[in-house]
């Protein structure tokens, strides 16, 4: 390379700061909570959640900045700033925001050291960030460890309780043999097409495709990486394990932040690298790889397997892992229509899901609070002791369940919108679908039956006391779930909006 | 405020909801909640005995229509009206609602959700009758779901929980098809403004604008066969009508009556208001068409049978319930207007008698804290008054000649006897036999109840109250009203439902089935 091209790449590098300023955000608030954490006494723990909180709000601000940019790559088309992107940061720094609010309540992280826990939240937000923008595999893959090995410190936080480590050490385990899956992928899809960056890729496979066969297992083993993010069947098995043993927030974290940022990543490189598109509507698969069926099959098999689990669960937190597995299931039908109202679908669903799991991790924590427990028994007659938390708590599960008048609703109607609107083709996965709906309402129902229907005479229903913070965090998630299941417009255009990737060049 | 009737006939439940639960705690805050209720139903009833006055009964177009952009990215719509049909639905709605708060007054366990939950399935049942986008419709239908379920779960009997879960189950999976169909309609539907997707009924019901997957006959049997499981839960028609004897046993009283009188003729509205006009010629399809018949049989025959095997009074009228939609089913299939009418005013009858018998059985029910057939005797040397009101309700059921049902059930069995486009007399006859046996148990039930020697133990039995008598004399002087002058009724029905046989007669030659 001589000396023109690598001052211009440098100057490129250097013009692409400018387009990095979230990002940079989050990297000086880890470094301010790292300072501040030495420097103050313990007993003011609490300051440093105000820091997190101040610093994503202003990451949440310069994201904003940026609604109006055009798609561009940055550091040589290394990662892309784009619409698609956008959206997906403000709902990372969502999650953020409500995780470290989540925490600052939390019983089971009182009294510990928390500097290195919010730093830690703080380091998956920008590996997330990474992920939904990343446009080349190596960045990919920098992104998607960012985030897993962050996570594996944030599972077994709680390093004296033994199910907490039980589950940093399946995260871990599950997650290297995933990511080295993955990585063999990767390589051989760079021995395929001999480029890292996935605009490249997609000519190379357009123009000359390569043995199917190849192909066809590079995919599979990339989506291995993939597929552990958003946990869906083959690659669910860690998550009931760690969703129990993790402090509740951080399981409510994982079950909506690095799911949200596996979907960006899952559908950004599968529709700019193993699909084309001419006018941002329809895309077409290359080189004859059929990756939608397969997905298309992994999207059953997940929503199926998830709820048929989730149903024999006691425990609360187990059984919101399986349903966020079936979760998992219902957002890759968007994605598997390779048109655009299936991408908006999915991108709906995640803000949708963001805000009932949240709700229901929310009533979790409030629970493990007041009652001191997280098993099903014992959340009876809830319903007459804490009447605004249970109430909360019902509209989360029938917005899980997808009855109107929720955003659940409203997100699983798009969904299966988009898939009848594909024709014939997958009409059946809309069944499954449906009827995965009906297996769901068993589970989420007996939530409410044990909170409302199962009391019994002796049954001593006093009233318990619920903070002010959490009634206001409950309202917090609680009123929009309800709002924008009946007006969702906004959310809905906002959504469409989104659609649209950077293309290279 | 009455240009825009029906909106306020549909919210006014949810506005009285709020302020239900907005009401202080208060000394009398039970009473204050259950007048709150009252007053608000009240409106209602006001408001549908408006539209009863003010409807239009020369014409088939929807009448008081409101129509109102609601997403409009997605071409979904705020569209409400009525037609003879929904007229008469929103008018046993309303009335029906009305007296179930005052049959309410008994309910003593958290009355402040009691009372909002059951303003809200108000709102929800009034929706379904008056929605005519079908988007809309199926909001209204799920909304009914979640009160219904807390209602027959918290304040039920003893196996409330199965019975509630068993409810609500069943009633998703029917209403989740009706969503896969209800995208392929949206789908496969032009608009004939924009050219667009549409959730507008009134456009679905338009042949021409069919097109797509809608213009396969064999997808369109398939959408067909989806929505009819989606009703036929609803109906209950056999074989999925496990859920209602449960659902019906352990609901509290008020919530079987609303169960038994709206409830159930939801899902034949849905078959008449979407099915019919929309796939006329899937319904006109011989098979279709026969197992339909064939379904309709077997709830009168099986529904009477079960009714006459059952030692509880309540479950006795659940079962009756089930032969009655029975009647309903095989008086609409044979495309007769006389078929057409009686269906559709079996499915008002049906309301006023199978509420009467709820609210008598819940009575006894107060008083002797068992329902067993077999437990009283003599009961009418005890309780005249009652005795009474209940010898009224048995004979409508019954179908006694002079009594509303009686016209009803004439008029369907007629109608499925003559009519041309199916050769139904084979059944229509097994069908009638049906009601002998209905005869048969009624008065069998009558005769150990309240007739014979005075069971000792219900010596001290007091006679109905004034509450009580409140809510059931309006029943009964409108079954006997009826019984002997239909025309009211009749009128109303009359034109839209003509209307809807020409179009379904109509529709089938497009398809090329002839």
């Amino acid at each position: 390379m001589d000396s023109t091209a690598v001052a211009s790449s440098l100057k490129a590098n250097i013009s692409s700061l400018n387009y990095f300023v979230p990002e940079l955000i989050l990297i000086g608030l880890m470094l301010v909570l790292m300072l501040v954490d030495i420097m103050i006494q313990r007993e003011k723990t609490p300051w440093l959640g105000m820091i997190a909180l101040g610093g994503s709000v202003v990451a949440l601000i310069a994201v904003f900045a940026q609604s109006a940019l055009p798609p561009m790559g940055l550091f040589n088309n290394m990662m892309a700033v784009d619409p698609f992107s956008w959206f997906f940061k403000i709902l990372f720094l969502g999650s953020m925001v409500m995780v470290v609010f989540l925490s600052m309540s939390s019983l089971e992280l009182a009294g510990r050291n928390v500097g290195e826990y919010f730093i830690l939240i703080t380091a998956t937000t920008l590996g997330m960030f990474w992920m939904a923008s990343a446009t080349n595999l190596l960045t990919i893959f920098i992104a998607i460890e960012t985030v897993s090995i962050t996570s594996f410190a944030l599972a077994s936080y709680l390093k004296s309780v033994k199910r907490s480590s039980e589950a940093g050490l399946k995260y871990t385990i599950y997650g290297v043999f995933s990511s080295g899956l993955m990585l063999y992928g990767m390589s051989l899809l760079y021995g395929l097409t001999g480029s890292l960056n996935i605009f490249e890729i997609a000519k190379t496979l357009t123009n000359s495709p390569p043995n199917p066969l190849t192909l066809f297992v590079s995919v599979l083993l990339i989506l291995a990486g993939f597929g552990y993010k958003i946990a869906s069947v083959p690659f669910h098995f860690w998550a009931p394990d760690v969703y129990e043993g993790a402090p509740t927030p951080v399981t409510a974290f994982f079950s909506v932040g690095p799911k949200a940022a596996g979907f960006a990543l899952l559908i950004r490189f599968f529709n700019t690298a193993l699909a084309t598109t001419e006018d941002g509507n329809i895309w077409y698969t290359v080189a004859n790889v059929n990756w939608p069926q397969l997905l298309a099959v992994v999207s059953a098999a997940t929503m199926t397997l998830g709820n048929l689990v989730a149903i024999k669960q006691n425990n609360i937190k187990r059984l919101l892992a399986y349903s966020s597995i079936a979760h998992a299931g219902y957002a890759l039908m968007g994605i598997v229509l390779l048109t655009r109202e299936g991408i908006y679908a999915t991108l709906f669903y995640l803000v949708a899901y963001y805000l009932m799991n949240l709700g229901a991790f929310l009533v979790v924590i409030i629970c493990q609070d007041i009652i001191k427990s997280e098993r099903l028994e014992d959340y009876r007659g809830l319903g007459f002791r804490a009447p605004v938390v249970a109430a909360a708590m019902t509209i989360f599960l029938f917005s899980l369940t997808g009855l109107p008048v929720t955003v659940g609703f409203v997100g699983k109607f798009y969904l299966l919108a988009a898939l009848v609107r594909g024709g014939e083709q997958y009409i059946w996965l809309a069944v499954v679908a449906v009827l995965n709906t009906v297996v769901s309402l068993f589970y989420y129902a007996r939530i409410i039956k044990a909170m409302y229907l199962e009391t019994t005479e002796d049954m001593v229903l006093t009233r318990l006391p619920i903070s002010f913070a959490a009634l206001v965090l409950l309202a917090v998630l609680a009123v929009p779930t309800v709002l924008l299941g009946a007006f969702w417009g906004p959310l809905f255009d906002l959504a469409t909006a989104s659609v649209k990737f950077f293309s290279g060049s | 405020m009455l240009s825009n009737v029906l909106s306020w006939i549909i919210f006014l439940p949810i506005i009285g909801a709020v302020l239900v639960l907005l009401t202080p705690r208060w000394k009398n805050q039970t009473n204050i909640i259950r007048w709150t209720s009252v007053v608000f139903t009240g409106l209602q009833l006001l408001l549908a005995v408006y539209i009863f006055m003010k409807f239009d009964r020369n014409t088939a177009t929807m009448q008081m229509v409101e129509q109102a952009k609601w997403i409009p990215s997605y071409n979904i719509e705020y569209f409400v009206g009525i037609d003879g049909l929904s007229v008469s639905m929103v008018l046993l709605t309303a009335l029906l609602s009305f007296i179930c708060i005052f049959a309410s007054f008994g309910i003593e366990k958290a009355v402040k959700a009691y009372f909002a939950l059951f303003l809200l399935l108000d709102a929800g049942m009034m929706g379904v009758f008056c929605a005519l986008d079908f988007f809309l419709f199926y909001v209204f239908w799920e909304v009914m779901l979640l009160p219904m379920y807390f209602l027959i779960g918290v304040w039920g009997g003893p196996r409330r929980e199965y019975a509630a879960i068993k409810f609500f189950l069943y009633t998703l999976f029917g209403s989740v098809l009706m969503l896969v169909a209800m995208l392929v309609f949206y789908f496969n539907v032009k608009d004939p403004v924009t050219g667009g997707h549409t959730f507008n009924m009134l456009h679905m019901m338009d042949q021409t604008l069919h097109q797509g997957l809608l213009s396969q006959f064999n997808v369109r049997l398939l959408v067909f066969a989806a929505l009819y499981i989606g009703f036929a839960i609803k109906i209950p028609a056999f074989p999925f009508h496990t859920w209602l004897p449960d659902a019906h046993v352990e609901a509290p009283t008020p919530i079987s009556v609303i169960l038994a009188g709206v409830l159930l003729k939801m899902g034949i509205y849905g078959l008449l208001r979407i099915s019919y006009p929309v796939l006329p010629d899937a319904m006109m399809y011989k098979p279709f068409a026969y197992g339909f018949v064939i379904i309709a049989v077997i709830n009168i025959v099986y529904g009477a049978l079960c009714a006459m095997a059952q030692k509880d009074l309540k479950k006795m009228v659940a079962y009756s319930s089930i032969g009655h939609m029975g009647v309903v089913m095989l008086g609409m299939v044979g495309l007769t207007p006389l078929g057409m009418n009686g269906a559709v005013m079996q499915m008002f009858n049906h309301g006023t008698v199978s509420a009467m018998l709820f609210l008598l059985v819940g009575v006894i029910y107060d008083r002797a804290h068992h329902r067993d057939v077999d437990g009283f005797g003599g009961l009418a040397q005890r309780m005249p008054i009652y005795t009474g009101i209940v010898t009224v309700a048995f004979f409508a059921n019954l179908g006694l000649p002079g009594l509303s049902s009686f016209i009803s059930e004439a008029f369907s069995f007629l109608g499925a006897f003559s009519s041309t486009e199916f050769d139904l007399k084979v059944y229509t006859i097994i069908g009638t036999l049906g009601i002998v046996l209905v005869a048969g148990y009624m008065l069998w039930t009558l005769q150990r109840v309240f007739l014979g020697e005075l069971n000792a133990k219900y010596a001290g039995l007091p006679e109905i109250n004034r509450r009580e008598l409140f809510t059931l004399v309006p029943l009964a002087v409108i079954t006997i009203f009826l019984g002997i002058y239909p025309a009211p009724l009749l009128n109303l029905l009359e034109v839209t439902l003509n209307n809807l046989i020409v179009v379904m007669k109509e529709a089938p030659s497009m398809w090329g089935m002839r």
